[in-house]
């Protein structure tokens, strides 16, 4: 019965990408609790680092091709591969197959890689049927739509249905909540004056919202967004939607200190 | 400094005076929400906008995959209206062309419709240096005449001014003219406006439109407005001359009715313009007004070298706004920083290649290629890609600092090797761990004042997600 369990079950790498590693590592587990719930088997490789858009969107395409490969290469035994992030999939789905145009050989690899990389909440709603969560959440929620998520790969409805079966949890949408926050990568430290402009807007739609919580899918936006509500002393709280709906919120937010400030 | 550099220092001041602008703020945030709101209305009314958007674009692709062909057919059909065409294939060849003609048909006053080409060729200041009188006549266009500034959006010109700012400007050009009361109401200000221009209108010897379209199959040249000055200015003088990009040909008037229909929607949110006009030749025997003369200034000035490369679905543009509208970027600074004639999304895709890339390296990359611009292109020119392809270039060229390219290849060199990857990261971050455990965030970073003068940086947890695992995943 056990290995009938075992071989039905869909077998998923997890990408959990660079941000989420080095800086918000409960993010990976949230994403590994959320699939294996959804009936996931999950594999971590230890072989992953970023998936190369620093590179790409600074214009280096040797580089990127690069770091493309060492992803293709660590994911080729997996059924899908899973991400955490709206636009490090879009890296991999709509860039690396661009990038190897003109390589038949690893066209066909980064096709394939593409075919069945999925960002988390839309390959937990969409492949897995995932209806609802077991999680609860006490709190007024707005959730930000990243841009490449949203425009790139159609991620909208996915994580507002699963937060909806968060037992407590109110969701609220903000205005703007599909304009960018300003974060762009290394636009955010190269044209630091437009980016703040930028997320102070973003800020003032949060605060204009009501909400005690700002959720969204994608790492840098919510490094960006908890930054500048902190500097200007907003008491928002930011989680990345796997940790809610994993239920992994009793620690600190992100950007709060282990008091809880 | 080289070219690049100094361009790059004036980008970053163009663009911190502009965050610091109070007036272009308030303009600027006033203006956000209109034209996007107005969109989506008129968008829901036309269930089929988007098999529209599709049907447009292929129009556009058809002319550029036979443009030649079409553009002299427009040529044979203009001249069989009695109209005359001429070529030009750079912004002062054109100039040079208009300003001949103005001579010699004797002119002093030359009245003008919006026209971004024109702005493109820098005809004002040549007809001015030629001695005659230009007036804008388009409401937007007029007021950045009247403050000696260039439009700073393609559809809504002095989209950066307040209505103070326009109440001051029009009491110290109008007062010597009898309209001594400050006007405050837009309305009052219209009028005052169109009071001013009409005089003008009549003794206009030159007016000078630009082209939303040219029809191929008719000989007209087409434009759209909402204030009727384009007619007045077609019409009116003794001479119309109408310059246009090569790439505003489409073949039939059944192509215009597609365009037209995503155009206005597009660009303001209504179904239509207020008028839409088209202008087939001078005067005929049986007509009771119109041109004596008829020119159709057709200029290349870099479009027919973007024909070949992959950069021609930019030659797609409808010039209708809807991706300076919806770039949070243009929003933040507005048309004037980026430079030069074109802004926004469009712009940053079109200066480096019309101007050359060396004088432009900030454009593409002050963006977050967060795709709006795309999103809402009537013609799905996908700008942001075009964008990034731009970085791409820059970088061939090495037109990027040469320490930013050095650090991402370095950092692109230990991102392909994991195991070393996660060695080095783990000290930075410990420390940063260290520093920020308690108050979970630091305030401060070396070398990442970028982030950190505006910005917390929520500290890391202090080991990384792939070793956190693994240790674990080690001891079970």
């Amino acid at each position: 019965m056990n290995s009938d369990k075992i071989k039905t079950s869909t077998q998923v790498g997890l990408f959990v990408t660079c941000l989420a590693d080095l800086i918000r590592p409960q993010i990976g587990f949230a994403a590994v609790a959320l699939l294996e719930h959804a009936g996931c088997t999950v594999r971590v490789p230890r072989n992953q680092t970023c998936c190369g858009q620093p590179a790409l969107n600074s214009g280096d395409s040797a580089s990127t091709i690069a770091i493309a490969k060492t992803v293709i290469k660590t994911f080729a035994q997996d059924d899908y591969v899973i991400a955490p992030s709206g636009s490090c999939v879009d890296t991999v789905c709509h860039k690396y197959p661009e990038l190897f145009r003109n390589d038949a050989l690893w066209a066909g690899r980064a096709r394939t890689l593409a075919a069945k990389t999925w960002e988390l909440t839309s390959f937990l709603v969409e492949v897995m049927e995932l209806q609802q969560v077991e999680a609860t959440y006490d709190g007024v929620c707005s959730y930000h739509d990243s841009c490449s998520g949203l425009r790139e790969l159609g991620i909208h409805d996915q994580p507002r249905q699963l937060l909806a079966s968060v037992v407590g949890l109110e969701l609220k949408e903000m205005n703007e909540n599909n304009v960018c926050c300003g974060f762009g990568g290394l636009f955010s430290v190269k044209y630091p004056d437009i980016s703040t402009r930028m997320v102070s807007n973003k800020c003032a739609n949060i605060g204009h919202s009501g909400v005690d919580t700002l959720l969204g899918g994608d790492l840098g936006c919510l490094l960006n967004i908890a930054g500048r509500l902190r500097r200007e002393g907003a008491p928002v709280r930011v989680f990345h939607v796997a940790e809610v709906l994993a239920g992994m919120t009793d620690g600190p937010a992100i950007g709060e200190g282990e008091s809880g400030s | 400094m080289s070219a690049a550099a100094s361009q790059k220092v004036a980008f970053r001041e163009r663009t911190t005076r502009a965050l610091r602008d109070s007036n272009l703020q308030q303009a600027m945030g006033k203006a956000r929400g209109g034209f996007i709101e107005k969109r989506l209305e008129a968008m829901a009314a036309l269930p089929e906008f988007d098999e529209t958007r599709d049907a447009a674009r292929d129009i556009k692709d058809h002319v550029l995959a036979n443009l030649d062909g079409y553009l002299e057919l427009y040529e044979q059909k203009v001249i069989e209206n009695g109209g005359q065409v001429h070529w030009a294939r750079t912004a002062e060849e054109a100039c040079q062309i208009v300003a001949d003609i103005c001579r010699e048909a004797n002119a002093q006053v030359v009245t003008k419709g919006k026209s971004m080409v024109s702005e493109e060729m820098h005809l004002n200041s040549v007809l001015e240096a030629a001695g005659l009188k230009v007036v804008e006549t388009d409401l937007g266009e007029y007021i950045v005449q009247l403050a000696g500034e260039t439009p700073s959006h393609i559809i809504a010109p002095a989209v950066h001014k307040t209505r103070e700012q326009i109440t001051e400007l029009f009491h110290e050009h109008h007062s010597k003219l009898g309209y001594t009361d400050r006007v405050t109401q837009r309305e009052a200000l219209v009028n005052e406006a169109r009071s001013v221009l009409r005089g003008t209108f009549v003794t206009a010897d030159v007016g000078i439109t630009g082209a939303n379209f040219l029809v191929a199959e008719t000989g007209a040249n087409v434009i759209v407005t909402n204030e009727g000055n384009g007619d007045l200015t077609s019409s009116l003088p003794r001479v119309h001359i109408v310059t246009a990009g090569i790439e505003k040909v489409i073949p039939s008037l059944d192509d215009l009715s597609v365009l037209l229909r995503v155009l206005a929607r597009s660009a303001t949110g209504q179904e239509m313009s207020a008028y839409t006009s088209l202008y087939s030749g001078p005067r005929q025997d049986t007509d009771s007004e119109g041109p004596e003369a008829y020119h159709v200034v057709l200029l290349d000035n870099g479009r027919s070298t973007m024909l070949g490369g992959d950069y021609r679905s930019m030659l797609r543009c409808i010039r209708c706004g809807a991706c300076l509208n919806h770039c949070p970027v243009y929003s933040a600074i507005g048309g004037h920083a980026y430079g030069w004639v074109y802004s926004g999304p469009m712009g940053s895709v079109l200066t480096p290649l019309l101007n050359g890339f060396d004088d432009s390296v900030d454009l593409p990359n002050a963006c977050t290629l967060n795709g709006r611009c795309k999103a809402v292109c009537p013609v799905r020119i996908p700008l942001s890609d075009l964008l990034l392809k731009h970085r791409l270039e820059q970088y061939r060229r090495r037109l990027t600092p040469l320490f930013g390219r050095f650090l991402v290849r370095a950092w692109a060199w230990v991102a392909t090797r994991p195991r070393l990857y996660q060695g080095l990261m783990a000290l930075p971050l410990w420390l940063m761990r260290r520093r920020g455990r308690r108050r979970g965030a630091l305030e401060h970073i070396p070398f990442a004042g970028g982030w950190t003068d505006s910005r917390d940086f929520p500290t890391p947890a202090g080991r990384s997600f792939i070793r956190q695992w693994h240790s674990r995943k080690g001891k079970s």
